[in-house]
């Protein structure tokens, strides 16, 4: 990353910027992502694209669609043929899709500066990441 | 303000899914006070389940925890006039209903409990009559037609709304007992009761269906599975449950009992309002349509949210079918393996196990390897496994129409133990059961078909 571009963003893992819950209907997943902090939520609107959670969830899902709620300053995914067949045909552990949410967790997102180093993780941790 | 509008109606979530805390619904009806104590059983599996049980058992088929739990309660819930709308009934709400009349005579209470037996929703008799009429009921998911699977199907029936709750409780139930009522309106029908809403006043019926929705999964939406600040949850030993405490105009407060632990917050909420969300514009139900965009969450004092600004668009002329059929065999085996290179041997089980399966000619849909403590619940999301890990499941699932196959694969899960890999455990609980997989297969309704079949019987203990 050219030096300019490091110092006006940085990527963040969503973990720091947002909270979730996730379910299932049938063989769909659904992630809602909630912003911690009012200010957070037009950096995930802008950010946390249908295009690049599709990407943070290939060979995982079949399809994406992304849902606004500003309202409630969340997003909200559906991860179609996610769930292996889902309910009970489905041989995973995790057949209902409750820890998909934390998964998306995962994402990093470009953030600005000034916001990586509110929200993102202090000094001794920044390591263990 | 005219004493209707200041009218406050407390519906209290006693249980969130089948096999939910036994204890909720005897602290919601003492720990202070509620009017109504709704109590959700069913989810999209849980039907598959009861249906199973009542294939084995003519007088199973509904959630077996309700009636004992009817009678711890029962004293109370007539003592303070509360009363109990519940979706228990699953797949045989006549005889869930015939078993809570019991627990009442044994507790002495003649006369003094009335059941409200909503049947209806079960189309499984009358699936012939409506292929023959033309109605395809295709699977919403995959396009295909009930034909491909009708000999097949063990269970069929209708999400229908909150109309016979309200009938039942306008009638004098003081319990109402009934089959696939959707989770929310187990509330909506009582609020639509106390405060006359009309049905097609489509926001205050949004307005009732998101508060159903909000405490339907019980204490999920108290601090329970909340995953902001987890650590900050307190008092988990002893959960308070949510209660809706809702007004004529639509609004209400969502909170729970005083000297509970959880928390309700205006994250505990949004959490719960994001579980299992589809569209967010139009969460259908048989009721109306509600649109979540349109909430307004605001906190009002400590574990209080006030909920307001909902609005809601016309219910859909169809409803919505939960048919369960009978699709094969799984099983699921597994073994720990321990540090050093605990994923490592693993996986070379893994390979053997799958080797011995093939050797064998054995015939199967899928067979699903997944490595508890590196890969199972985040995939490769997780990252490389940590070569340090201390230990590592195996957990290998297979799933078949061949019983057999799915017999034979359960007989080779233990050979590994002396046979493979070194640094095994974790055996103790013998072969791993052969499960049927009762499958889910949803579709859509003209609700003309179903309406008129529906009826509210009024049984006093």
């Amino acid at each position: 990353m050219p030096r300019a571009a490091a110092s006006a963003t940085r990527p963040l893992q969503l973990r720091y910027l947002a909270h979730a819950r996730s379910g299932d209907k049938g063989d769909t997943a659904n992630v809602g992502l909630i912003a911690l902090a009012p200010e957070l939520y037009p950096l995930l609107q802008r950010e946390v694209t249908r295009a690049r959670v599709a990407r943070h969830f290939r060979g995982m899902t079949s399809g994406v669609d992304r849902f606004e709620l500003p309202n409630l300053g969340a997003l909200n995914f559906l991860l179609h043929g996610a769930l292996d067949g889902g309910g009970t045909m489905s041989l995973k552990t995790d057949a209902q899709g409750k820890v998909y949410s934390t998964a998306l967790l995962r994402m990093e997102i470009p953030v600005p500066a000034a916001i990586a180093r509110r929200y993102g993780p202090k000094a001794p941790r920044s390591r263990a990441r | 303000m005219t004493a209707a509008a200041k009218k406050v109606v407390r519906v209290a979530a006693g249980q969130g899914f089948w096999g939910d805390w036994l204890e909720a619904p005897v602290r919601q009806v003492q720990g202070g006070p509620i009017d109504y104590l709704m109590m959700d059983y069913l989810a999209e599996v849980t039907m598959s389940i009861m249906q199973k049980q009542k294939s084995r058992d003519p007088r199973m088929g509904y959630a077996r925890d309700f009636p004992p739990l009817m009678e711890r309660i029962l004293p109370d819930v007539v003592a303070k006039g509360i009363r109990v709308t519940s979706n228990a009934g699953g797949v045989n709400p006549r005889g869930c209903a015939e078993a809570v009349l019991e627990a009442a005579r044994r507790l002495g209470l003649h006369g003094k409990v009335t059941v409200g037996l909503v049947s209806g929703d079960d189309i499984l008799e009358r699936l012939d009559d409506l292929l023959a009429r033309g109605h395809e009921l295709r699977d919403m998911d995959t396009g295909r037609p009930l034909a491909d699977i009708r000999d097949k199907v063990l269970s069929a029936n209708a999400y229908i709304g909150m109309a016979p709750i309200v009938e039942a409780l306008a009638g004098g139930a003081n319990v109402v007992v009934t089959g696939r009522v959707t989770d929310t309106g187990l509330t909506l029908g009582p609020l639509v009761h106390e405060f006359g809403w009309r049905a097609d006043d489509w926001d205050h019926i949004a307005a009732g269906t998101i508060a159903g929705h909000i405490i339907e999964c019980g204490a999920q939406a108290s601090g329970g599975n909340l995953l902001r600040d987890w650590r900050s949850v307190k008092g988990m030993v002893n959960p308070g449950f949510p209660i809706v405490e809702a007004a004529a105009d639509g609004t209400f407060v969502v909170t729970k009992h005083p000297h509970t632990g959880g928390v309700v917050s205006i994250p505990s909420v949004t959490e719960q309002l994001v579980y299992e969300m589809g569209d967010p514009h139009a969460y259908i139900t048989p009721d109306g349509v509600a649109d979540f965009t349109s909430i307004h969450l605001e906190p009002a004092g400590r574990d209080r949210v006030r909920v307001s600004g909902i609005r809601g668009g016309p219910r859909t002329p169809m409803l919505k079918v939960s048919i369960a059929y009978f699709y094969g065999y799984k099983a699921v085996g597994t073994l720990v393996y321990a540090w050093p290179d605990a994923y490592d041997k693993a996986r070379a089980a893994d390979r053997i196990l799958r080797g011995r399966l093939k050797a064998l000619g054995l015939e199967f849909d899928q067979v699903l390897t997944e490595y508890v403590g590196a890969d199972a619940t985040h995939g490769r999301l997780a990252g490389p496994p940590d070569p340090e890990a201390p230990e590592v499941q195996l957990r290998v699932g297979v799933r078949s129409r061949d019983r057999a196959a799915v017999e034979r694969f359960t007989r080779e899960i233990a050979p590994l133990v002396l046979t493979g890999p070194p640094s095994v455990t974790g055996f103790a609980g013998g072969r791993p059961a052969v499960e049927e997989i009762v499958a889910y297969w949803p579709a859509l309704i003209d609700r003309r078909e179903i309406e008129p079949h529906v009826r509210v019987e009024l049984l006093t203990a």
